[in-house]
């Protein structure tokens, strides 16, 4: 998984590595941004920090030529709902006059199993439409992970892609810098877009995505330090805090089950036997009963969900220890909130059929029919 | 026969003296697997169950002649151990840690690439010959020995398809898991290779998942390569795109690459069926055989 920095954390961390960054100060109030730009001066952009793609369109970045339009712009940004997020904060940042506007990024090739560096003149607009349209437009160079970006490779991907020649080696070498920080900070990906020239023909990131591998956060206190909650639901928050993976989507049969794939595979076959699944939700390898029951807690808060499965095909998981997770979570309960279907099978899938309290809940042999119960259960429930 | 494991393989499993290792080293030996030797560095001269631990592989390889390791060490070291496993030259190293770096995984790959070792993993169940030996965590009471080969992405997956298989009668030359990671060493392609020139193997399945291009290799594979008839299973039709699915691999980017669309349709172009259920996968194989 990645951990998202915001547009303000990325740019300090490249302004940092000496990578020009426009002027910029950060704000969380109307009286902030007004203070903002009388410092910074007009042409400013106001931009919400919110982890979402393509802001600018959805109304999250405006540019003020004056007073009047920083106002508006601070009090239409400030509190507005970007895509499920509430922007509480704005980077207010000082326009540049550019002449050229280019894209550069720096991601891993799971395919080869290598990072990749991309460059493009044609920054400034949406790169997934340019890679798709017109994929010559973005060159792209591998880089040995062993001994990094070699100023050559640089120098070569700059050529290859068109970058004017009076700035192409001031673009290289940019690009070399922005490859140690990816290394250095075990960056998922790392994408400017734009990468401004200026009428002096000075380079700057005008924007900055930059994802952290969060596996790697162990090794990285200070990136740790600046990952904030963001959820785009309750649910997922709380998914969060019990440290489960949890996809919420937007069916009514809720779905419990052990490992990545088998739990994808429960959703697909819910949709198969024509129900519609609510979420994604892997309780992982070797459950504790805790952590079932926890499981049980977060499907049950789920409003839309009528019905619930249960599916564990147990290899490091017990199904005893499942069993006695479902039977602690629905004995608290005076009234079973929605029906569950429960299938276990693999290791100690005996032992937990008889601790199972029946009473409780429906217990099928096969996955097929665990889910057939389970979508019928709906259909009654929402009926 | 088999793929890459059998009764000839001599384990070492890194990280023994952890609860994890030490767990599923005791579970590997009871279902018969040759565990000649463990590794915690600093612990080297203790003994696990009366399994002797060394602190480094070089030792277990030359007091032990172990050709195989499995590496239970946590995410933070498991890269650090698998460069250890790649420089002592063994035959196979099985990855089971979940969590290793990116970046970490992107070096090894570099470094096995010069290797003859073959990797399987990270973030895998491992590799099951039913019968002969086992390295990994995968339950061994519901293998029995056959003529069927399983690669899977996915691990409880796995297992679920080959209890369709087990309850059948139809048991299995060799069942990996090769992992959920965006960057693992044994791909599909080549486990599908290893298949293919088996000659036990008379029918493979192969079970994927949405995320990456894959299975779209193994497709173009299977048309131009093999013989073995070949049945498929995707997870994660109803993946929505731009969310991961649980492993780290598992996300349907927000250009629409890597979905199970794409990848049925693949697989449906190079003459494999592919099953609704992972019962259905199980009717294929009964069909093959």
């Amino acid at each position: 998984m990645v951990m998202k920095l915001h547009e303000y954390q990325a740019k300090d961390i490249f302004a940092e590595a000496g990578i020009p960054v426009p002027e910029s100060r950060l704000a969380s109030s109307v009286e902030e941004v007004m203070e903002a730009v009388e410092e910074i001066g007009y042409p400013a952009a106001i931009k919400a920090q919110v982890h979402v793609g393509g802001r600018g369109k959805a109304g999250g970045i405006k540019i003020a030529m004056d007073e009047d339009e920083a106002r508006q712009a601070a009090e239409d940004i400030l509190g507005m709902d970007l895509k499920g997020y509430t922007v509480d904060r704005v980077l207010v940042e000082a326009g540049v006059d550019f002449e050229n506007e280019l894209y550069v990024g720096i991601t891993m090739d799971r395919s080869e199993g290598k990072p990749v560096a991309m460059v493009s003149t044609e920054g400034g607009v949406n790169i997934e439409e340019v890679a798709e349209e017109n994929p010559d437009a973005i060159a792209r160079e591998h880089i040995d992970p062993a001994f990094g970006l070699h100023p050559y490779q640089a120098r070569k991907v700059v050529f290859e892609a068109g970058i004017p020649r009076d700035v192409a080696f001031d673009v290289a070498s940019f690009l070399t810098t922005l490859y140690d920080l990816y290394e250095s900070n075990d960056a998922s990906d790392i994408e400017i877009n734009p990468v401004m020239i200026t009428s002096d023909r000075d380079i700057i990131a005008a924007d900055a995505v930059m994802n952290i591998d969060d596996d790697a956060l162990f090794r990285h206190d200070d990136l740790a330090a600046m990952e904030e909650d963001a959820y785009e639901n309750d649910l997922e928050a709380k998914a969060g805090e019990y440290g489960f993976d949890y996809v919420r989507l937007s069916g009514n049969v809720g779905i419990i089950g052990n490992g990545a794939g088998l739990v994808m595979t429960t959703l697909d076959l819910v949709d198969y036997f024509g129900g519609e699944p609510a979420n994604f939700l892997d309780i992982g390898g070797g459950a504790k009963a805790e952590r079932v029951a926890n499981a049980l807690d977060m499907v049950f808060s789920d409003e839309n969900v009528d019905s619930v499965v249960f599916n564990i095909f147990g290899g490091i998981t017990r199904g005893d220890e499942v069993a006695k997770g479902i039977n602690e979570a629905l004995e608290s309960f005076d009234e079973i909130p929605k029906p569950v279907v429960v299938r276990l099978a693999g290791t100690n899938a005996e032992e937990g059929m008889e601790i199972l309290n029946t009473d409780l809940v429906q217990v099928e042999g096969t996955l097929e029919d665990a889910v057939q119960r389970a979508v019928k259960n709906a259909q009654e429930v929402s009926q | 026969m088999s793929i890459f494991v059998d009764d000839d393989t001599r384990v070492v499993v890194q990280g023994i003296t952890g609860g994890e290792g030490k767990f599923h080293t005791r579970q590997m030996v009871e279902y018969g697997t040759n565990v000649v030797a463990g590794t915690s560095p600093g612990k080297g001269g203790q003994d696990v169950d009366g399994i002797p631990v060394y602190d480094t592989v070089e030792e277990a390889v030359d007091e032990e002649d172990a050709n195989a390791s499995v590496v239970f060490v946590p995410p933070a070291f498991a890269g650090d151990a698998i460069f250890e496993a790649l420089d002592t030259d063994l035959d196979l190293v099985v990855a089971i840690t979940e969590g290793v770096p990116t970046q970490d995984m992107a070096k090894v790959n570099k470094r096995l690439s010069e290797t003859d070792t073959r990797l399987i993993g990270p973030n895998c169940p491992g590799i099951i010959t039913p019968g002969e030996s086992k390295l990994g965590i995968l339950p061994g009471n519901i293998f029995e020995e056959g003529n069927v080969g399983l690669v899977s992405r996915s691990g409880t997956l796995t297992y679920q398809v080959v209890s369709n298989l087990t309850e059948r009668g139809i048991g299995q030359t060799t069942a990996i898991g090769i992992g959920g990671d965006p960057i693992i060493g044994t791909s599909f392609v080549d486990a599908l290779e290893a298949f293919e020139n088996d000659p036990d193997t008379h029918a493979v399945v192969m079970c994927g998942e949405i995320g990456g291009e894959d299975e779209e290799q193994a497709a173009k594979f299977i048309a131009e390569n093999m013989d073995t008839p070949v049945a498929g299973f995707i997870a994660g039709r109803t993946a929505p795109p731009g969310k991961r699915m649980g492993h780290a691999g598992a996300i349907v980017s927000g250009s629409g690459t890597g979905t199970a669309e794409s990848k049925i349709s693949a697989l449906n172009d190079a003459g494999v069926p592919v099953g609704d259920t992972p019962n259905e996968v199980a009717d294929h194989i009964e069909d093959f055989l």
